[in-house]
This record gives C-alpha cells, structure tokens and sequence, in this order.
C-alpha cells in the first residue's frame, strides 16, 4: 500500500489548502457577483415593470359579506331590514398624507371628534390584521349631499372611498326594540369569545346582534360569508374577479309579534311606563310585547353617540330595561284566581265557602289588622265568585292563612312563579316566587304566617314579570295546559313547533268555578273591571291588581313632586277573550297607575284589536 | 495504521509565538468575526421587525434566540480543538441516531417530519448533523495524508451521504444539500485532485434524468419547474417567487424606506420573516441595502476563510473551511431563491431569517471559528 509509505507534510497540506481556499474565494466572489447582477437587473433594469407590477396589479381576497337575514312580524310586516348605506372610508395605503385629507374631508363634511379618534383607534388598533387595502371607515350614513362633495373633490382625495354598505334599519323605530334587538358593532370583547370557526364568518362583517332576537338567533340571521378573488388596480377598483365562492344569506325570521297589536298597546298605555304581553293561548306564541318607554333601536347599529348613550342610560324611565321580562313586579291580586284554584283543588274552600270581610283580617294572637284595600269591607257572606269578582283580601288572606306557604309554593310552581319562562329572547329574569327554604337560605328567618297572609294578595315578596303573568293566564285559560312563549313562528320556510305541556291538573268543575268567576270580573255587577265590558261584542275573563311599589332600580335621583308620582301602586290586569273560547291572553302592568282599570282598558283595547281586526289568517311573507 | 506526525516550523508559528496573548485571545473571541456578526444580526433585527408587520413578537422571539446563539458561540470557542477532533465521530454518530429516530417518531408542519421533542422540548435534530458532518469529515481526513486517496475519498462520501440521505427522507431538499456542500467543500479543501472533481461532474450531469425521474418528490419537482417558468402558476407554486421578485424590483436602488413596503407590508409577500426576508430588505433599502448587507456577509466570509488559512492542523482548516463555506451556501441558495435564480428549497438567509435553531447552530459554527483562530499556537521544532 503505497500510502502508508506516504508521510504527512503539514506544510505541504497547508499550502494544499491555501490554494484550495484561494479558489473557494474567489468562487464565493464570482458566486456573489452573480447575485449582484440579479439583484441590479431586477432593481434598476426591470424596475420600471416591477413597480407597476406592485402598484397596479394585485391580487386579493375579499371577502363577501352575506345579507343579514330580514324579521317580519306576524302579517309580514317588516320589523328588521337591511337598507343601503353610505360609509367614508380611507385606504391607508393610498392616501397620500392623511393629516392634509383629513383636514380636507372635515372641510366637506361633517365629522365629529368622536368619529375621528373612533378613526385613529381603528386605524392604530385594529381588532383584527388588516388586509391589504382594507379601507378604514371614517363616517357613516352619509347624506346625499356629502356624497356629492366628496365626489365633486375626488381628484383631490386619493385613497378616500365612499362605500355602499348594507346596514340593519328597524322601520318599527322604538316600536320593537326590546324584543327584536338591534345589532351593533362588533367588540373586542366579542371577538374573543368566538371560535376560530365563528372569526371566519364575521370577515367583512362588523355588527353582531347585541341584545333580542337578533343577539339569540345570531347564528341564523348571519349566514355564511363568502369570497372572492380579485385583480385590482392601484387605486383599489377591482379590475376582475378570478374566483367567487358566493355568501350565504341568513335566513329570515317570521315572528308571532303583530306590529299593529303592538302599536295599538304602545298607544294604549298612552306614554305611561309600563308593560304589556300578549299571547296566542294556541300556540304560546307573543302576539305583543310592549315595554314602555323604548328606544330607537336604530341609533345603536352604527355606533350610539356618548351624548346619547348617556341620556338613555341615565334616564329615570328607564328606557333601556326591558319591563315585560326584567321587571320585577308584585303581582298583587292578579295571582288570585290561581290561588283560588289552588285552594279548591286542595279542597281548602268550596264554591260556597264564604268569608265575613269587615275591612280587615287578624291573625290569632295578633294585634296587627292586615287591611281590606276597601277600608269598610266587602261585607258578610263572600264566596268564591265575588272574592274574585270584587278581589275582596280578606278572603284571601283567609285562604293563604289555611292554605299554607308550602301548598301555596307548590302550586304556583306549576304555573311557573319563580322561573324563567325560556322565552326566545335573551336576559329574561326569574321573578321571586317564595318558600320556606328560599326565606331561610337568603334572608336567614324562618317563614312567618304574616308573609303567607301577604303572598295571598301577590304582595310581600313575590315577583313576578309581565311575562311571567301572561303565560300564567293562558296556563289558567288553556285550563293548564303550558306552552313555552315564544316570539319566532318561522325560521326560514320552518314552521317551528311549541313546547306544550300539561301542567297544571284541576278537576272541571274547579277549573269551570275559576273561570267564570274571572269573567264575572269584566262582566259582573260588582266586577272591578266592569268598565271594560261596554260595548263589547264578545265576553272577556280577566283580574285586576294594584300592587304597591317596591322600587324596581331607583337609582336617580328625583324631585320631590316625580317621587310622589313614584310612590304610586303600580295597576295590572291580567286576562283572556273570548271567556267561553280563549284565543289571546294579556297581562299589562302601567307603573304608578294607581287605578287598576287604567290596565284593564289597555287589555280591552288588544282584545279589540286582537279579535276584531287581527284575526285574519296569518299573512304568509311575501317576497 | 496513522503515521507519526512529522512537523515542519511554519514561519508565522514562529511569529505568533513571541507575542504575548491579549484578552481576548484569553477568552477565546475573534474580536473582527464577532464585530460582522454583531453588525449582521442587528441589521437583521432591524429588516425583521419591518418584515414582522412591526409587531414585537417576532422581535422577542428572535432577540432570544439570538442571545442563545451568541452564549452557544462563546461556549463553543472555550473547546479545544484536540478535544472537538477526537469526539467528532461519537458527536456525528448522535447525529445521525437523531436523524434515524426523526424518520421513526418525529413531528412535522407542512407535510414533512424535521422536528424531534424530548421532553417537551422541540429541535431539529438536522441542525446538529449540520455541524457534525464537517467536523466529521475535518477529523476523519485531518489525521490521513493529503491529498486523499481514493479509499478516503470512498469513506468521506460515505459519511456524508448517510445523513444527507436520511435528511432528503424526511422530506427536505434545502438542508440536505447545505449538509452534502457541507461535506463535499471538506473534501476539496483537503485537496481532493482535479481529475475526481471533473468525473463527479460527469457523471453528475449524467445522473439529472434518473434523478428526476426516480428520486425527486413531485412538489420538488414542481419547485424546480415553478423556478424556470413561474408566470404558469400565479396563484399557486409561482406566487411565491413572483411576489418576491415583484417585492425586490419595486425597491429600486434606493428602497421605499423602512416598514414601507408595499409588497412585504400588506402581506402580499409569503413567508416574509422566514426564507423571503431579504425581499422586504431589497423593497424597502433598495439596491443598497442589499449591497451594505452583502459586504457584511462578505467581510465575514473572508475572515472565516483567513482564519482557515491560518489554522494550525488540517483538521482545524478543513473543519473551519466548511464551516465557513456552509455559510455562504446559506447566503447564495437562499438569495438565488429568493430573486428566482434557484428553485425555491426552503434556506433561510443566514443570521436574518426568523428561526431559533438554525440561528443557534451557525453561531455555534462561528465559535468553533473562534476556538481555532485564537487556539494557542504549539511550539513546533
């Protein structure tokens, strides 16, 4: 082997290696010219191509929004839509010197300062990566005017955009928006809870529904975004599209909500606050629901002005607050009937058990007199019917007394006190139908036969939401039978189907006693809401309440005159019609009332409206 | 079977020997290396941060990774080269061990499987062979008389090709040929003779068609075809490289100025921090701020190259040639990707991309540069 002969000659390897690595150098030097050359022909000869190249041609994805599905009420009127909106926009990359256009466009037109930080937040904060292009909205809702200034200055406003937009518009106005909701812009906040999944489909979208129907059917009345893939010119304009994946729509809602019940009732309680429901016994479905005072729901889609925020929120009416299913009210004697039922069913009182009213009711032992609301009694021999009709207390007081907290609680369990009704519409609130345990658990007493007295007139601790007492008295009309309240009819071209329940048993003849006893309430001599009954052409079954104020958030701060008005008994009715085949139930509530007729008159006004205009057949939505 | 060394005074040995060591010779910093890395990478910071879309993210990560790196360079310069020669074989062999387990266990993104987790912590066990193999091949010809002999030549090949075969399984074609360059370079630094070099040539150009049709992976395939015709495929293989060219060309000589690309700021430009930064550099510095960043490599290649010229053993040279030519590999593959000269094989730009472990292995290769430039010179005889 010849090279192990071989010696190794350092010097000779280093010299070896010198010369290899004079090569490699001058390689790497060859190899770097080489790029250089590249790099001056692609940056000096071809330039001029790859600049426009970069200024014209670009392609992009967009994505396409799809349409917000519409809500129709119960004869098809519409109650939410999507109208064609002007929006100013910038696109920052084309916009020469922002400061200079923006000074300019405030020149044209009218651009608060609120509008120009909300600008600088989206422009500097933006909640999510920007795309290429994607131009900044400035101002919203345009005027024709204002689009013809900017038109006129368009040569001196590169980069500036005016952009039709569909934007959500109740024509209802304040008529719905409780119920309905409204949608605004998507927030930070927002945008966090959701999924990736859900992120994808609000690109090129920026509202969400915020409360109503619009925030509980989001998923349905969003569809499914689309895109497209376009060539655009420098200036943004879409040259072509290459490729299109077209959005979904949402789809449309059809609602049981009749928007001329809900006028007639939002004029019936004639600017008073206060609430009204109104339900289709048939199917569960609310015909009406009214919270007084409401608001334009469509000051909130682009963005509510602090300004206005404020005056809203900080209203003493409330405005905002949503009486027919946050409200908390006591009942009073609107829950008599049902306990009247209750007592007959637990064979407490008969058809003929009479109670002897002198203006008062006193515990044994006891020297406190629970009052009578009419100071001289309802006199000797008061059975059932008149207990109803007159709504005498001291019969009830009487029954409460007898019946016991635990019966009573249980009861009215069963009509749903105390719980959700799981209405289709967000923040609904439970109400307070009391027991023992509550009692001990939040207030630490034991149950005291004076709260039971109490809780027999719907007083003392008891909450209920006008909801709440209209899905109790189509309960008591549909003669127990339950059926969840529910504002969408039809999703799409889906007929939804109701929850229905028997809930509540009771013998004919006590369910008979009941109900004619509510009628003789509209219809009787005595009836306290006999002033109802003129003129009527069909008969009505219903109870009044009046029911002491015990401050739902009064939190303002009020003159002394407003506060007196304040401290007014709340008037409630509730109700159903026709008596001997109910269609429609209604609960209404007018806070600080006083006279429990007022809302009587109100019920008699829908039941007017209801069965002598409304009735016609359901309208199918015509598009 | 290895012959007695036979030394010969080399007249700069000599020299270096009168002159006391300074500090940091002490410490083991080649103070002009480490003033073009420190240049390097703060430039780099500087185009990434733009690159980035001028979030801080990145720039964390990277100033990170980039302080690991130098603690990985400074570490590797206190070796002994005697101590770096005689483990070389176990370190390349734990390399290979690596790579073998990565095809039988490793994690992937994209469709190719390169990182290894122990222990929840994530590598690329590629990154280690590519300094193994050098020093592999530095230690296995450093001690046999130069030029190699055909067997060597066998062996060297050997070595290299085991990795760089298991590398183009896993599938990924860029690392695989810096690590046979890697590897080859070792050779012709060690003087492999011309006539071998002309015959590999050969039968290199005669070995295209089955290579194309056997080896090659369809997407590598269609990487190469993109590269000759990229306009065929705009929106899909060829956008990468019409974007980037679309990016360098419209930057001129004088560039948009900094975070004003148009191209790599509204992101048009794929992969911008990664393998295509050097577009956003050339979009927004222009032709000059490709030059000024060229000469940065270029100083710092032609010290590598000086201080393989003066090393003191051809285990120290070939190892600190490689090291040094990988380098430039790295600069040429990933710029002529970049500007469509190459086809596109997924090399990031040197000590600029975003990325940990290869930002930590080549400082690491630079502070074995450092441990041979300012190793103690032996008294010869």
């Amino acid at each position: 082997m010849s090279e192990h002969l071989r010696f190794k000659d350092h010097y000779n390897e280093a010299r070896i290696f010198f010369r290899r690595a004079i090569i490699v150098a001058a390689l790497i030097v060859a190899l770097i010219v080489v790029l250089i050359a590249r790099l001056y022909t692609l940056q000096v000869v071809e330039y001029e191509t790859y600049v426009t190249q970069s200024d014209r041609n670009r392609v992009q994805v967009q994505p396409l929004p799809p349409t917000r599905g519409l809500i129709y009420g119960r004869r098809g009127e519409l109650l939410a839509e999507n109208r064609p909106s002007y929006t100013l926009s910038i696109v920052k990359e084309q916009v020469g010197s922002l400061e200079s256009s923006l000074r300019l466009l405030r020149q044209l037109v009218d651009i608060s300062d609120d509008e120009l930080e909300d600008f600088y937040k989206r422009l500097k904060r933006p909640k999510r990566r920007r795309r290429p292009y994607e131009p900044i909205p400035l101002r919203y809702l345009l005027g024709e005017e204002e689009i013809a200034k900017i038109a006129v200055n368009e040569y001196r406003l590169k980069g500036v955009v005016v952009e039709a937009q569909l934007v959500r518009y109740y024509p209802q106005q304040d008529l719905f928006a409780h119920n309905v909701g409204y949608v605004g812009r998507i927030n930070e906040r927002e945008l966090k809870s959701l999924t990736p999944e859900e992120y994808a489909l609000y690109n090129g979208t920026d509202s969400i529904g915020k409360i109503g129907l619009e925030k509980q059917y989001e998923r349905l009345l969003l569809g499914d975004v689309g895109y497209q893939q376009v060539e655009t010119n420098a200036r943004g304009r879409v040259l072509r599209v290459l490729e299109r994946t077209d959005p979904t729509p949402g789809q449309n809602l059809q609602l049981f909500l009749d928007a001329q019940l809900q006028r007639k009732a939002y004029a019936a309680l004639g600017g008073r606050r206060g609430a009204v429901v109104a339900m289709e016994i048939e199917t569960g479905g609310v015909l009406a629901m009214v919270s007084a005072p409401s608001y334009d729901p469509n000051l909130f889609v682009t963005g509510i002005s602090y300004k206005n925020y404020r005056a809203l929120n900080e209203s003493p009416d409330l405005p905002l607050f949503n009486r027919a299913i946050q409200g908390g009210y006591p009942p009073g004697s609107t829950l008599k009937p049902m306990l009247a039922l209750g007592g007959l069913e637990a064979k407490i009182i008969d058809e003929h058990y009479s109670v002897r009213d002198p203006g008062f009711y006193q515990l044994e032992g006891e020297e406190r007199k629970y009052r009578d609301w009419k100071k001289r009694g309802h006199g000797h021999r008061i059975a059932l019917k008149q207990a109803v009709a007159q709504s005498c207390d001291v019969y009830y007081y009487d029954l409460a007394f007898r019946m016991g907290i635990d019966r009573m609680h249980d009861f009215g369990d069963k009509f749903g006190l105390g719980e959700r009704t799981g209405v289709d519409i967000p923040s609904e609130r439970s109400g307070l139908w009391p027991s023992r345990k509550w009692k001990r658990a939040v207030r630490g007493l034991p149950w005291f036969p004076g709260d039971s007295l109490n809780m027999g007139i719907g007083q003392g601790f008891v909450l209920t939401t006008p909801l709440q007492l209209a899905s109790m008295t189509a309960t008591l009309a549909s003669k127990g039978v339950h059926r969840q309240p529910r504002l969408v009819k039809k999703v799409g071209e889906q007929e939804l189907s109701d929850k229905a329940t028997k809930a509540v048993e009771a013998s004919e003849k006590n369910w008979s006693l009941v109900m004619e006893s509510m009628e003789e309430v509209v219809h009787g001599q005595r009836g306290t809401a006999k002033s109802i009954a003129r003129k009527a052409n069909f008969r009505m079954a219903g109870k009044t309440g009046t029911a002491q104020v015990v401050g739902i958030a009064q939190d303002a701060e009020y003159d002394s005159e407003a506060l007196a008005e304040r401290q007014r008994d709340h008037a409630l009715f509730v109700g159903y019609a026709p008596a001997e085949n109910p269609k429609i139930a209604v609960a209404v509530i007018v806070e600080n009332g006083e006279k429990s007729s007022l809302a009587a008159k109100v019920a008699r006004e829908i039941f007017d409206e209801y069965l002598l205009h409304g009735q016609l057949d359901n309208v199918e939505v015509g598009r | 079977m290895v012959q007695q060394d036979f030394q010969r005074r080399m007249p700069e040995a000599s020299r270096d020997l009168r002159k006391p060591m300074g500090v940091w010779q002490r410490i083991h910093i080649d103070v002009p290396l480490l003033l073009g890395l420190l240049a390097l990478t703060a430039f780099g910071l500087i185009v990434l941060y733009s690159a980035s879309g001028e979030t801080k993210y990145y720039i964390q990560r990277q100033t990170v990774f980039i302080s690991l790196g130098y603690v990985a360079m400074f570490t590797a310069a206190q070796f002994k080269m005697s101590f770096l020669q005689r483990w070389s074989p176990w370190f390349y062999l734990g390399g290979v061990g690596l790579l073998a387990l990565v095809l039988i266990m490793g994690s992937g993104a994209k469709g190719a499987q390169r990182w290894l987790s122990i222990g929840g912590f994530r590598f690329q066990p590629s990154e280690v062979i590519k300094l193994a193999v050098p020093m592999m091949v530095a230690s296995y010809l450093g001690v046999r008389v130069l030029p190699p002999s055909f067997k060597h030549i066998v062996v060297s090949l050997m070595i290299v090709g085991l990795p760089t075969v298991l590398i183009l399984e896993q599938p990924d074609l860029g690392t695989s040929l810096l690590i046979a360059a890697s590897g080859l370079i070792g050779l012709f630094f060690a003087g492999l003779r011309w006539r071998y070099i002309l015959g590999a040539a050969l039968l290199a150009l005669m070995s295209a068609w089955p290579m194309w049709q056997f080896v090659l992976r369809d997407y590598q395939k269609q990487r190469i075809l993109t590269m000759f015709n990229p306009e065929a495929d705009k929106l899909g293989a060829g956008w990468n490289i019409i974007q980037s060219k679309t990016a360098i060309g419209s930057g001129g000589v004088y560039g948009k100025g900094w975070m004003n690309g148009t191209q790599s700021q509204l992101n048009f430009l794929p992969e911008s921090h990664t393998d295509f930064i050097i577009a956003v550099l050339a979009e927004e510095f222009g032709l000059l701020g490709v030059l000024l960043l060229l000469l940065i490599y270029l100083f710092i290649l032609g010290r590598g190259l000086l201080i393989a010229a003066r090393a003191q053993s051809s285990f120290n040279r070939i190892l600190a040639g490689c090291i040094t030519f990988t380098f430039f590999v790295y600069i040429f593959v990933n710029i002529g990707m970049v500007t469509g000269l190459l086809p596109v094989v997924g090399v990031p730009l040197p000590l600029v991309s975003h990325g940990g472990t290869a930002l930590v292995t080549l400082l690491t290769g630079f502070g074995l540069l450092m441990a041979i430039s300012t190793e103690r010179r032996k008294v010869s005889i």
